[in-house]
């Protein structure tokens, strides 16, 4: 016991002060890209056949070419950063990334990115102090669901903005799908989100469970949660940063903004 | 072993025309031989073309032993005279019809239809919806005897299985685990390739084991396209692989805490593990080592500034797991929850074929790094950490013997120079050649294993993730333990899902 103790004070407070102080995130992290289109050589298409996942498109009708990624389907790989001759492409440091709707989860110049929103006023009522998720993998690579796990330990601990992961769906108010939705996982997904009283909402983390991720086109999976459930949040990234996950979840309560 | 069978090694490719086409009563005499003479099958697959491809690994020799053979719609089960090819076997029939007449327990592995066409191996009509878990289980009956099913969905953040315990009162007779709910389609998807996405797709085959993975499939690209990737880029693959060995054995440990109601490691070790996936973060910007292995070498490097601060933080790291852990192994009453529990006697472990942490918790000296070294492992010598008593205990003090070797190894790569020349071209691969690639992950040998056609394109890659063989030592750890014990054994072995679904 008393050694317990002095472990604990040697080990010291170990709880991020985020939202108040950002924590560092590595130098080389792939948050959101950039586009700077007027560095586009004419003709490129470098980064699109970069690409192993056809997130980025260039529009037929522009003269000179002005990339559009699609972070729903972008696995933040960078190999299209590592491709582009002009340095046009880029990831930055951004890692705030969620939105409240699919389409908004475009990256290309003179396109503003539109982050989440708030809940509507009845839903922060309810959830807005208090929010029970039920979690439901679904045929990803347990990536995503690691760092969703993360932020139950005391690193971030989740507890404190009243939000926790329930081991029922009849004590959640929403759904959590990490995964493209498997065929094998289909059925179970559509009995947790019933199971779910209502009112409640549905958040897709990550590639997979947006657009398939990785596996988007195999028809052992149906390219995300979204053809299954109707989806209030989708958090991009292959898999998100703890922090991406954390910044998606208090937008939708309100608890942060900007 | 017989010398009817192709000799490789790990990451060395083979001219097809040099791997035997025996007939399938002498392939699987063979393997029986060379089994019971302390050979592991770490392969018994279909190859797409009517042939089963066998690959043995002889740990003690170094050696990887390839042979095929042409197999009908049904041929004499391997499994009643060597039970490590149960799952093989029922992959294999499931992927590409073959019934294994005499199968003691012939059933689906992951729900899906038959990849080629002809008759199914269990005579389901093909318009027929394949439910996923709607399989016969085994059932003990009687007086008293009571069922508990679980899942697919659990009650955590945790993938889903379906687990099925015969129970008297809170003893286990028998657990039945049927998976395949991850399955996603990585190996079928991947014939014809390499495709753009190949290469993600095996970044994603088990989350935690990415760098696994990921390496073990650069091995049979690299060893297909006969190059050498810079040997920079063979001492970072080694830095990140020794580095998700570190995260995940730490938050094992702290999860084993965590199920013996044992708080302070729970909690420390739950943010420890996460200091290195940023250290991994630190090197290539994904905490899972996404985006870092590229065929023909990796795509960052660290200069002596970022080696620094790396090798600081490792310091820092391993002052505060050292005390966690030790706080762990010094409390009774975590002894007494962990000696004696779901133990898998050496005999059981070396007839199921069992792997990594989960074999060498039952005494057997084997880890692929030292047996197979590929890399920086021909320098740098890494000996197996072993522990003998099959238990709970000793599977979470082989994690504590190996966080100690990794921390120390991670030290000594980070003191080397690791920028410079990261990376070779990639030329296509040579055409009807075999390679094999065997890396040891965190928890145990991933192999992968890649066939190509005349035309230099993969004809079938087969992804053997350590979990294939070791879902079954949780089903003999359980035996006879009380229920209330599943999920403490089930940390212990803390097997992936979606590895073995793909």
């Amino acid at each position: 016991m008393k050694v317990a103790l002095f472990e604990r004070l040697s080990q010291g407070h170990q709880t991020s002060r985020y939202p108040a102080v950002l924590p560092a995130l590595p130098d080389r992290l792939r948050g959101r890209p950039t586009v700077d289109a007027a560095k586009c050589p004419p003709q490129c298409r470098v980064c699109v056949d970069a690409c192993g996942v056809q997130a980025i498109a260039l529009d037929p009708m522009t003269e000179r070419p002005n990339p559009r990624v699609d972070l729903g389907k972008c696995l933040f790989c960078g190999d299209c950063e590592e491709a582009c001759p002009t340095a046009a492409l880029r990831f930055g440091p951004e890692h705030r990334l969620a939105t409240s709707r699919r389409e908004h989860l475009t990256v290309q110049q003179g396109h503003e990115y539109a982050l989440a929103e708030q809940l509507g006023a009845e839903l922060m009522r309810l959830y807005g102090r208090s929010l029970k998720l039920r979690v439901v993998s679904a045929g990803g690579c347990n990536g995503c669901e690691v760092d969703v796990n993360v932020l139950g330990t005391i690193g971030w601990d989740l507890g404190r903005f009243g939000i926790s992961y329930a081991a029922s769906p009849r004590h959640a108010d929403g759904m959590l799908v990490c995964g493209p939705v498997t065929r094998n996982m289909e059925l179970a997904v559509r009995k947790t989100w019933q199971a779910i009283p209502d009112p409640k909402i549905c958040i897709a983390v990550g590639a997979c469970a947006i657009a398939g991720g990785p596996f988007a086109g195999h028809p052992e999976q149906l390219g995300g949660a979204a053809a299954v459930v109707p989806v209030d949040l989708f958090v991009p990234g292959c898999p998100p940063h703890p922090l991406t996950i954390l910044d998606g979840l208090l937008r939708l309560l309100g608890k942060v903004r900007g | 072993m017989s010398d009817r069978w192709c000799v490789t090694r790990n990451g060395v490719a083979v001219a097809l025309r040099d791997v035997p086409d025996l007939s399938l009563d002498v392939m699987s005499a063979d393997v029986v031989a060379a089994v019971s003479a302390g050979a592991r099958l770490g392969c018994w697959s279909g190859d797409g073309e009517g042939r089963i491809v066998a690959v043995l690994v002889d740990d003690a020799a170094g050696e990887l032993r390839v042979a095929r053979a042409r197999v009908g719609d049904r041929y004499p089960s391997l499994t009643p005279s060597c039970p490590q090819a149960h799952l093989f076997e029922r992959e294999l029939a499931e992927q590409f019809g073959p019934v294994a007449v005499g199968h003691p327990w012939f059933k689906p592995v992951r729900s899906h239809a038959r990849w080629t066409p002809g008759p199914d191996a269990w005579g389901r009509a093909a318009d027929m919806p394949i439910v996923p878990g709607v399989v016969e289980t085994f059932r003990v009956e009687g007086e008293d005897v009571h069922e508990v099913a679980v899942g697919p969905v659990h009650a955590g953040v945790i993938e889903p299985g379906h687990f099925r315990f015969q129970c008297h009162g809170e003893q286990v007779f028998h657990l039945e685990i049927q998976l395949g709910y991850q399955h996603r389609g990585i190996e079928r998807a991947a014939v014809g390739g390499p495709h753009p996405q190949t290469l993600h797709q095996m970044e994603a085959a088990a989350g935690d084991t990415t760098v696994g993975h990921t390496w073990a499939h650069c091995l049979v690209l690299e060893a297909l396209a006969d190059v050498a990737p810079p040997p920079v880029a063979q001492d970072l693959r080694a830095t990140m692989l020794e580095l998700e060995r570190l995260a995940n054995h730490v938050g094992d440990l702290g999860a084993l805490a965590g199920d013996v109601g044992f708080q302070p490691t729970a909690s420390f070790n739950g943010r420890l593990r996460g200091d290195f996936l940023n250290l991994t973060a630190a090197l290539c910007g994904s905490r899972l080592g996404r985006g870092m292995l590229r065929p023909g070498g990796v795509r960052f490097g660290a200069d002596e500034a970022r080696r620094r601060d790396m090798t600081h933080r490792l310091h820092a790291a391993r002052r505060d797991v050292t005390g966690s852990v030790e706080l762990l192994f010094h409390t009774p009453s975590v002894a007494a929850r962990f000696e004696r529990v779901g133990i898998v006697r050496p005999e059981e472990a070396t007839a199921a074929g069992l792997v990594g942490v989960a074999r060498r918790a039952c005494g057997t000296a084997v880890d692929a790094r030292h047996d197979h070294p590929v890399g920086a492992w021909l320098q740098t010598r890494v000996d197996p950490a072993i522990c003998g008593e099959g238990d709970v205990q000793s599977r979470a003090w082989v994690r504590w013997l190996e966080i100690c070797d990794s921390l120390e190894l991670v030290d000594r790569l980070l003191a080397r120079p690791l920028d410079g020349e990261l990376r070779v071209p990639m030329p296509s691969l040579r055409p009807d050649h075999l390679a094999i690639g065997l890396i040891e992950g965190w928890r145990g040998p991933v192999l992968h294993l890649g066939l190509t056609g005349p035309d230099g394109r993969l004809t079938r890659y087969k992804v053997v993730d350590p979990s294939f063989h070791n879902w079954m030592g949780l089903a003999l750890a359980l035996r006879d333990e009380q229920i209330s014990d599943f999920p403490l054994c089930n940390k212990s072995f803390n097997l992936s899902y979606c590895g073995y679904d793909l």
